[in-house]
């Protein structure tokens, strides 16, 4: 009996802890210094039949983080994406919460936009924002588009809000379609 | 342990404990008339309450102690005389609980009162806004070109009340110098206004007094109270454009500056950097502490801070950036220029 009680209230102070650390916040850059440089492909057009898929060893890390994905929208204020991009709705240049990708969706590819920026008005942001907020920027964009998993998408915000938070934005690509 | 060494032991643990009441932050070391009216408020209610607590303690030890008294009457009998000293002693003690607990009220409105007099002749406004985790303090005024923005550090003139409006960028921050005044909350959405008056010049420390994530224990800011004159030439100073670079690695740190990620963050008045989401670096060198009094302000903690922002303060909202030891150097050189 003593133990089974014991055993009870061991139980009861592991759940607790298991829920802590729920994730890493990594706020150091590992290593510190450089940043990715790898060639992204515009499309997925390519002669040879299919190639496997580029995948940045960043991308994984980056990409269902809940710490990096609110960074990436405090920094999506912060450099005034919204300016051109409004909240995701798109103003002088494109929506990014819908289906569309001029340049692809991946995360890869978001992040290679932002970096070298592109011919019709995107600018370069290369040397101004360090290469893991630039990840951090890109994963919070495929937020807007409900690509990121809603157990780590940002949640309500406590200004007046453009559209639902990007933890109930419904995902853009099945959006209206029957599975 | 002997008697004496137990003794000593205690005296040097008050004498610890005591060292702590005074200094650049202590609400029991005022400097300014809140902050006067806060601590006799504090000290009335602790002696008072003391009093209090000894004198129950006094009678709950006497009850315990008491030689028990031999009952020989019948226990159902009951003895007016007793019962009306007892319905006595009950009455009165209730009596004094609710003429203290009234009187404290008292004590306590008229205390308020009195520091919402205190800023009724405010001579300069500044708007004070927390950020996660530093502070952005504007000096407003009537002409656009005479205000001006930087970062945690308040100088104001002593012997005068200063208003100041309380807001912030992001979560709920709270601004508490002890040896000035009481705290009051920086609340998103909303402005708070106190008033700061400091009796004599001097420089007293404050620190944020809510909870507002990992860095909140490194986000403390300084009052620095001058004499008027010295106020006034320290703000025309500040009103001025940063300083041109005089030497070539000055000039190469600029350069630096302007062409990396510090500009998407920092603004340098007479540079094009004009960015507000970080602390104004346009007077950078003259102020006492980097980043909201963590480090003290000298060319090696500056390196350190730019070099590893995210060793020193983890978490905070400046990212480590890639810069070769050269680069480092000239913006540190620079920066240093800064005054
Ligand atoms: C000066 C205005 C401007 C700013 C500021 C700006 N963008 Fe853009 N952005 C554009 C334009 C215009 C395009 C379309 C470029 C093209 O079609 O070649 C674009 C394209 C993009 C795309 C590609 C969309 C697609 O369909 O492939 C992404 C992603 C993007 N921007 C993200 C961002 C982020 C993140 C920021 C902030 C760091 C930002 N932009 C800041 C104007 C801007
Ligand atoms: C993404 C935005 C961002 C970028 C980029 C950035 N900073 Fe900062 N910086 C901040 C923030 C935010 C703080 C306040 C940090 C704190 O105290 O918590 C800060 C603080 C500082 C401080 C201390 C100021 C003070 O008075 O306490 C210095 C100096 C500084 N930064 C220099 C630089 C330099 C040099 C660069 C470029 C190599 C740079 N920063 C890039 C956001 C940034
Ligand atoms: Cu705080």
């Amino acid at each position: 009996m003593k133990t089974r009680v014991l055993l009870l209230m061991l139980l009861c102070v592991a759940i607790p802890v298991a829920g802590c650390e729920r994730e890493e916040r990594n706020t150091r850059p590992d290593p510190a210094l450089g940043s990715s440089e790898q060639g992204v492909p515009v499309t997925t057009l390519a002669p040879g039949g299919e190639r496997p898929s580029l995948s940045d060893t960043k991308a994984a890390e980056f990409e269902n983080n809940a710490y990096h994905l609110s960074e990436g929208k405090r920094l999506f204020d912060w450099f005034n994406c919204s300016g051109c991009h409004a909240n995701g709705g798109g103003g002088m240049g494109p929506a990014l919460m819908d289906d569309k990708w001029i340049y692809g969706g991946s995360i890869e590819s978001i992040h290679a936009t932002i970096r070298d920026g592109r011919p019709n008005g995107m600018p370069s942001f290369r040397d101004r924002i360090p290469d893991d907020q630039i990840w951090e920027l890109a994963a919070f964009v495929r937020a807007l588009s409900g690509n990121a998993s809603k157990a780590a998408a940002p949640s309500r915000n406590d200004d007046m809000m453009a559209h639902p938070s990007e933890n109930r934005l419904p995902n853009a690509t099945t959006l209206g379609k029957s599975p | 342990m002997t008697k004496a060494a137990g003794r000593i032991a205690g005296a040097v643990l008050l004498a610890f404990i005591l060292s702590g009441c005074s200094g650049v932050q202590s609400a029991l070391d005022p400097k300014g008339p809140a902050a006067g009216e806060l601590a006799r408020l504090i000290w009335f209610f602790t002696v008072l309450c003391t009093i209090i607590w000894v004198l129950v303690m006094g009678v709950v030890a006497g009850i315990l102690l008491r030689r028990r008294q031999r009952r020989l009457h019948d226990p159902l009998r009951v003895d007016q005389d007793e019962e009306r000293t007892i319905s006595r002693v009950v009455i009165s003690a209730v009596g004094a609980t609710a003429l203290v607990l009234v009187g404290l009220t008292l004590l306590s409105f008229f205390a308020n009162r009195t520091l919402a007099g205190i800023g009724e002749d405010a001579v300069l406004t500044i708007r004070l806004t927390g950020h996660q985790w530093w502070w952005e303090v504007r000096y407003e005024n009537a002409e656009p070109n005479r205000i001006l923005t930087t970062a945690n550090e308040i100088h104001i003139p002593a012997g005068e009340a200063v208003r100041l409006l309380l807001e912030s960028d992001d979560v709920i921050h709270s601004f508490w110098v002890p040896s000035l005044h009481g705290k009051l909350d920086l609340v998103p959405g909303m402005v708070n206004t106190l008033t700061l008056r400091a009796d004599r010049p001097g420089i007293y420390r404050g620190q944020c007094a809510e909870f507002c994530g990992a860095q909140h224990a490194h986000m403390a800011t300084l009052v620095v109270a001058q004499p008027r004159a010295e106020f006034d030439a320290w703000y025309d100073e500040q009103l001025k454009s940063a300083v041109e670079p005089s030497s070539e690695e000055q000039r190469t740190g600029r350069d630096t500056f302007l062409n990396g990620p510090c500009v998407m963050c920092h603004r340098i008045q007479g540079t094009p950097a004009g960015a507000i989401t970080g602390p104004d670096l346009t007077h950078v060198a003259s102020r006492q502490t980097i980043a909201a009094g963590t480090l003290r302000f000298s060319r090696g903690n500056l390196a350190a801070w730019i070099a590893d922002p995210q060793g020193i303060k983890p978490g905070s909202k400046m990212p480590v950036m890639d810069l070769d030891g050269d680069q480092l150097n000239a913006i540190v050189a620079y920066l240093e220029s800064l005054k």
